[in-house]
């Protein structure tokens, strides 16, 4: 069992989570994930780590309500306990001192598992650009904590409401058209990491991916997370969740992501209705 | 470790054992047939999760006992991973004194419960009987374990095995399966204060998120490791040694040792065309929904395909239960498909020998060579190519080989590839000082020892894909070598 003892609203659906777990705030690295069961009941779903405080002995999870799991773990409040945290798993994100920039590009709640990743390049000295994409303004989140590592940040809306109109590709290709990338790294919904990735291979840019798939138990067993990764089926939990933006079987991934959709909108709406 | 020929002869000179050995004569204790085992009728079991297996009674296990010839070198001994004293248990329930034969099995297994449903004890303990040679179906010492063990629980006499003074000497099993409690149980006895880690939310390993409710209820496994707790072992689910803390951090907060148990890991797949769409999925992932996360239950979250058309790719253990969870989930048909024949076939005959008789429809000799999705991308059919058997491999198997030409195309809305698992690579990766052999497994010596001498590793970690009752095997031999290595190293 672990605590709940910090909780934000990041928006509606959007919230961030400061738990107890002093082992893995301690092991942690950027890139890595935990599973986690809300309840007795609850399905085991894997979360990418946004931070930790050692001296607090907590991690920060950044959920986004979507199904009848994300509901009921963002419907803790401080105080109250998660019923299993395991982790952290996963590989780390390899942080290598680049001589261009290193373009980070998050959507939705991607900006979440981002942000370690841009406070390791920052750490390993390297120049950051930020492109952060969303719906809206009020999806766009963790802007503060960003632009403190970031050397620069893009803001990128689809409906204008805040930054710049467009999608996360247009900011990146800005990015781009102006000044040398050495590495891209680009976290969010998997349709945006596949149209990202697209646009840095025009342009060669090494890029990386974390992908978020299904996942059972989340330590190699079940094989439920596998994905094509350069005509090779690799599993995210254990040799990812990092893998080549470029190799990635996208639309497969797509598909499978897809897989239990009927089922979870089934038992969204009945948990719904039962609430 | 050797059998202690001496002290077995001496207990059966014992004056019960000889009494009860020249109540009957031999002859007519072999003129006995075997006991048959009660089940729950094929056509009601298939839609429910009942135990199959209803047991004996004690009338049944007395009459079965009497079969026993009480051997002066008893085979079946020889036959037992964990050495149990199987004449002296059996000739304990002829006399009746079914608690006194619990705690004869209870000396050497940890699980006596568990392996007396899970083992394959034709191919050990009932292989090795004297019966087999005279042409006669060996001792039911499988049945008559079981029999001690229920009893025994239900008694409300369960017997918690004596417990050395306590050492203060702290030890680790990473893994809470068959090998990482036996060895828990083990070295609890000698003295050690243990810990057994476990990457998931539940303990017991292999037993809860493999082996299903009809086969091994988790009740009974539950039962023995609370008996563990009584004897002192402490159990820490949700911690991944290498990931939550390394072997070296653990040592620094006083792990003198540690007993390496994590499994076998990952599963494999065949790398065929289509094998990733959608409704295709490994039995571990199969079984751990339904077993662990109970998926099939609407009162929990987690969700499982409910195939009509499901196809299992197969022929061990795995795929017989991957079998009978899909028909008890209601599939219409449920074809279990296996490249080789019935006789090369690795399962339990009894496994084999239920899903027959539950509606399992065998298609021996067909290999997948092909998945084909609909546009969803979900799997609709497979394609087999039909096998005939070839030469004998290394391991005296004779190899399929495909009958050129000959493909045919089945319809199915599910898929559970069951053909093995590689050893989990996560202990090896987080611990560099552990060498591997080229097949993945940790290396270790005859005594369980891995290239550092404070790790110990057993079970399918080592073995690479084997049976619970060899990785309690292990279990019980790590343990004794932990043991050996820590009082020389004081």
């Amino acid at each position: 069992m672990n605590l709940i003892v910090g909780k934000e609203h990041f928006s509606e659906n959007v919230v961030k989570l400061e738990i107890e777990a002093p082992r893995i705030a301690k092991a942690r690295r950027a890139g890595h994930f935990v599973i986690v069961r809300v309840d007795e009941n609850g399905e085991r779903i894997p979360l990418t780590i946004a931070g930790s405080d050692l001296k607090k002995g907590t991690i920060t999870l950044v959920v986004q309500r979507i199904g009848v799991s994300s509901d009921k773990l963002t419907s803790l409040n401080v105080g109250d306990k998660v019923c299993d945290v395991v982790g952290p798993l996963g590989q780390a994100t390899r942080i290598e001192k680049q001589e261009g920039t290193v373009l980070c590009c998050g959507g939705g709640v991607g900006v979440a598992p981002l942000l370690p990743i841009i406070q390791a390049h920052k750490a390993a000295g390297n120049r950051v650009v930020a492109v952060l994409a969303a719906r809206n303004k009020d999806l766009i989140i963790l802007e503060d904590e960003v632009r403190k590592s970031a050397d620069e940040v893009v803001i990128m809306t689809d409906d204008g409401s805040y930054g710049k109109k467009g999608v996360v590709t247009v900011g990146m290709e800005d990015v781009i058209a102006r000044e040398k990338v050495s590495e891209a790294v680009i976290i969010g919904p998997a349709i945006m990491m596949k149209f990202g990735a697209l646009t840095t291979k025009k342009y060669n840019i090494p890029t990386i991916v974390s992908l978020n798939t299904v996942m059972v138990d989340g330590t190699g067993m079940c094989g439920a997370c596998r994905v094509t990764v350069g005509g090779k089926t690799r599993f995210v939990c254990v040799d990812g969740p990092e893998f080549d933006a470029h190799q990635v079987d996208f639309d497969e991934m797509l598909r499978r992501m897809a897989g239990f959709k009927a089922e979870e909108q089934e038992a969204y709406k009945a948990y719904i209705d039962k609430k | 470790m050797a059998i202690n020929e001496d002290i077995l002869k001496a207990e059966r000179e014992e004056a019960w054992r000889k009494e009860v050995r020249d109540s009957m004569k031999p002859k007519d204790r072999m003129a006995l047939p075997r006991v048959r085992m009660h089940e729950v009728d094929p056509n009601v079991r298939n839609k429910s999760y009942v135990e199959v297996n209803e047991g004996l009674t004690l009338e049944e296990a007395r009459n079965e006992a009497r079969r026993c010839l009480d051997c002066p070198n008893p085979g079946c001994m020889t036959g037992c991973p964990v050495e149990i004293n199987i004449p002296k248990f059996i000739k304990n329930i002829e006399r009746g004194e079914i608690l006194e034969a619990a705690k004869v099995i209870k000396q050497t297994s940890t699980l006596p419960a568990v392996c007396g449903r899970v083992c394959p004890q034709e191919k050990q303990c009932e292989s090795k009987c004297i019966y087999n040679k005279q042409q006669k179906e060996p001792v039911a010492i499988g049945y008559l374990e079981r029999f001690t063990a229920d009893y025994e629980r239900e008694s409300g006499k369960m017997a918690i095995p004596e417990v050395a003074k306590a050492n203060g000497i702290k030890v680790a099993a990473i893994g809470s399966g068959p090998a990482g409690l036996t060895f828990a149980g083990e070295m609890a006895k000698m003295g050690y204060d243990v810990t057994v880690f476990e990457a998931l939310h539940e303990i017991g390993g292999v037993l809860k998120y493999g082996i299903p409710e009809f086969r091994l209820p988790n009740k009974i496994v539950d039962v023995e490791i609370d008996n563990l707790r009584k004897m002192g072992v402490k159990f820490e689910p949700d911690f991944i040694v290498g990931k939550t803390a390394t072997m070296n951090e653990l040592r620094e907060e006083g792990f003198k040792a540690f007993f390496v148990a994590s499994g076998a890991g990952l599963p494999r797949f065949m790398n065929i065309p289509g094998e990733n769409s959608i409704g295709i999925m490994s039995s571990n992932e199969y079984l751990t929904r339904v077993n662990l996360m109970h998926a099939a239950d609407k009162a929990y979250d987690t969700p499982v395909f409910f195939g009509k058309n499901v196809a299992v790719i197969g022929g061990g253990n795995t795929a017989m239960d991957s079998v009978r969870t899909a028909k008890r989930l209601g599939a219409e048909h449920v074809y279990l498909i296996y490249r080789r024949s019935l006789e090369e076939m690795p399962a339990r005959k009894e496994e084999i020998k239920h899903a027959q008789e539950e509606g399992i429809e065998f298609m021996l000799l067909h290999n997948p060579i092909e998945y084909i999705a609909d546009e969803k991308g979900r799997v609709c059919q497979a394609k087999l190519q039909v096998m005939e058997l070839g030469e004998p491999d290394e391991r005296g198997r004779r190899s399929p080989v495909p009958v050129e030409g000959k493909i045919e195309t089945i319809d199915v809305d599910m898929v559970v590839v069951s053909v093995g698992v590689s050893p989990n690579p996560l202990i090896p990766n987080s611990h560099p000082d552990l060498a591997t052999t080229p097949k993945g497994t940790l290396e270790a010596n005859d005594a369980l020892q891995t290239t550092r001498s404070d790790v110990f590793a057993g079970g399918d970690i080592v073995r690479g894909g084997a049976t619970v009752i060899l990785a309690m095997g292990d279990g019980r031999k790590a343990a004794a070598s932990m043991n050996d290595y820590l009082q020389n190293n004081k």
